[in-house]
């Protein structure tokens, strides 16, 4: 079963330092050809330890159901 | 997570500057914080070097997150932004050449060995202990001088910024991501391109 909150991932702002992939517990994230953060949704239980440890600010912990309506606009 | 060979690097972190404090020669093996991350990102096209080799990111994840030194406090915007980024990465570089040129002029004969530690030109600290005269050509030294002085500058400014806001706030502004970053970034570019 998926969890209700998921990490949602800026990659404009995202430096790609790997702080969150070593935090994940579930090694949801992964550092995409070494440009930015993306994360698992499918994995991710949004527990915010990658949101907490980021030093950009580049991830949000956001409700799944948002994120899925907002993919289908 | 299963814990890799690489994942104690932070000891060579510390062993680097403590070396550095006895033998100011062993500032040499700095060049492999320079060379390495650029070497990956140029032919693996990947921050490897970032996510998993550098010893001062973990130091910092240790220090700042296990240890609790970090406030935690977001970073602040104007570190994120490109102006900042590219700006410190223009300090850095101009750093960098400095270097080059005064190793440059003791290896001409043009100027003397400085045996000092000089942080961002503004503050110099003797470190003569350090170093014993002939043991090496002295543009080799003065360049170990040099290299010291702009690794143990950045560690400063590291921990000032860890202890600020995140552990890893330096990571926002580090030359070598920004330049490794750019470099996968345009990889990726010219690979979609193709």
């Amino acid at each position: 079963m998926l969890s209700k909150r998921v990490a949602k991932f800026n990659p404009s702002v995202c430096v790609a330092c790997g702080a969150c992939v070593k935090e994940c517990p579930r090694s949801a994230i992964f550092i995409y050809k070494g440009c930015y953060a993306e994360g698992k949704a499918e994995l991710c239980v949004g527990c915010g330890k990658c949101a907490k440890i980021c030093p950009s600010g580049c991830i949000e912990i956001k409700e799944r159901q948002e994120i899925n309506e907002k993919a289908l606009v | 997570m299963k814990k890799h060979w690489y994942d104690y690097l932070w000891v060579w972190a510390i062993l680097y500057f403590t070396l550095g404090l006895f033998n100011i020669l062993f500032a040499w093996f700095g060049m492999i914080d320079f060379l390495l991350p650029l070497f990956i990102a140029i032919i693996g096209g990947n921050k490897w070097f970032c996510n998993n080799l550098c010893g001062r990111g973990q130091l910092f994840s240790l220090l700042g997150g296990k240890l609790g030194w970090s406030s935690g406090k977001a970073t602040p915007r104007w570190m994120l932004s490109k102006w900042f980024r590219y700006g410190f990465l223009a300090f850095f570089l101009t750093m960098f050449g400095n270097v080059l040129l005064q190793t440059y002029l003791v290896f001409s004969g043009a100027s003397s060995l400085k045996q000092v530690v000089s942080l961002a030109w503004a503050i110099k600290l003797p470190w003569n202990w350090a170093y014993t005269d002939g043991q090496v050509p002295s543009w080799v030294a003065q360049f170990s001088f040099g290299l010291y002085s702009i690794m143990l500058l950045s560690l400063i400014v590291g921990l000032i910024v860890m202890a600020l806001y995140k552990p890893r706030s330096w990571c926002v502004f580090c030359p070598m991501g920004t330049m490794t970053q750019d470099i996968c970034k345009l990889k990726n570019l010219r690979n979609n391109n193709q």
